[in-house]
């Protein structure tokens, strides 16, 4: 059997009560469920025999701009065993933005978590180290925010006496 | 003729101090490499053997800022690297030049964004600004003979009016 068709039956099997969205576009195959799930699915995703997804490759976020569900963190997984890779994805809200941190399963997710906490403000609970990224370390905005405007906010970034 | 030639005929020559500097320092133009992004790389190409900046007296690229003439800022400048580079060119002795390599350096060019500083005549004197991303090193060599011949009739009245720094006093000495 496939690892695509073995992934998500299983992930049922493990997680009855969660509701698991899967939208699979052009050979790719995306996951999206509750956030509250994300650091239980990702262990049992990294440290099933048959699944081993032992590689993080990438930490971002999208902002929809709507009042619910504004935010969708989406995670890029690789399995360097099976050659497969796996998209997961989970809503957050606007008021208080957070999620679990994958840290402790995944080392590479460390800056990518730092860097779509900078971008966006979400918080990544039980991060080692969520400091700034690119932005100053007293910087108060999140740039790549829909209402941030294009040049910035005037006066916001200090530029060295002439 | 050369100077060989005008030794063996009167053992002398006459000139100004000023030329006579001018001409030394227009020879030795020590550049401090500031390969911040892509630009870096057509810096690189002219230090190379096919472009050759030796052949202007400038092969000696410095990576410490005190011990440079120009400052090349080959790349693009963030608000967060301008301290930086203010930082360096503060350390730089006088008598100084800034070559703005590349549109980045020069307005901001394709990053019109928060993050980039559109220019970095916002906080630094530039003396030349050089178009083209990346410019081709043939165009950096045509700023650095600009800036040569810029150097060449500097006199050494123009750093006259430059106040002198006050002597820092310490407390209860
Ligand atoms: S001008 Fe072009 S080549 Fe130079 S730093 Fe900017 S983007 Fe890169």
């Amino acid at each position: 059997m496939e690892i695509k068709d073995k992934i998500v039956p299983l992930l049922q099997e493990q997680f009855p009560e969660t509701n698991f969205e899967v939208t699979d576009f052009r050979g790719d195959l995306k996951i999206k469920f509750d956030a509250s799930q994300i650091y239980p699915v990702c262990n049992f995703l990294k440290n099933h025999d048959d699944l081993k997804f032992n590689m993080c490759e990438d930490v971002t976020a999208i902002d929809w701009a709507t009042k619910k569900n504004r935010f969708t963190v989406v995670y890029h997984i690789y399995s360097l065993e099976n050659k497969f890779r796996l998209r997961l994805a989970c809503d957050v809200q606007e008021n208080h933005p957070h999620i679990a941190s994958v840290v402790p399963l995944w080392k590479s997710a460390n800056w990518y978590e730092r860097e779509t906490y900078d971008m966006y403000g979400i918080k990544f609970e039980n991060h080692p180290d969520l400091r700034r990224m690119y932005m100053p370390e007293e910087y108060e905005y999140y740039p790549l925010r829909k209402e941030y405007p294009l040049m910035g906010i005037p006066g916001d970034l200090t530029l060295p006496k002439k | 003729m050369g100077l060989e030639a005008k030794l063996m005929s009167d053992g002398f020559i006459t000139t100004t101090i000023d030329a006579l500097v001018g001409w030394a320092r227009e020879s030795s133009v020590w550049p401090m490499p500031l390969g911040i992004s892509c630009c870096g790389i057509e810096m690189m190409a002219v230090a190379g053997p096919k472009y050759d900046i030796a052949r202007f007296g400038s092969e000696v690229m410095r990576f410490t800022p005190r011990q440079c003439d120009v400052l090349l800022v080959a790349g693009t400048v963030t608000y967060k690297m301008s301290h930086v580079v203010k930082k360096i060119y503060d350390q730089m002795p006088d008598p100084k030049w800034v070559i703005a390599m590349g549109v980045c350096t020069s307005t901001g060019g394709m990053y019109r964004s928060y993050s980039v500083v559109q220019g970095i005549d916002h906080f630094l004197p530039v003396d030349i600004y050089l178009a083209g991303c990346p410019p081709r090193p043939d165009n950096l060599l045509n700023a650095l003979m600009l800036i040569q011949d810029k150097i060449k009739h500097t006199r050494a009245r123009d750093f006259q009016n430059i106040p002198l720094l006050e002597p820092v006093k310490v407390n209860g000495n």
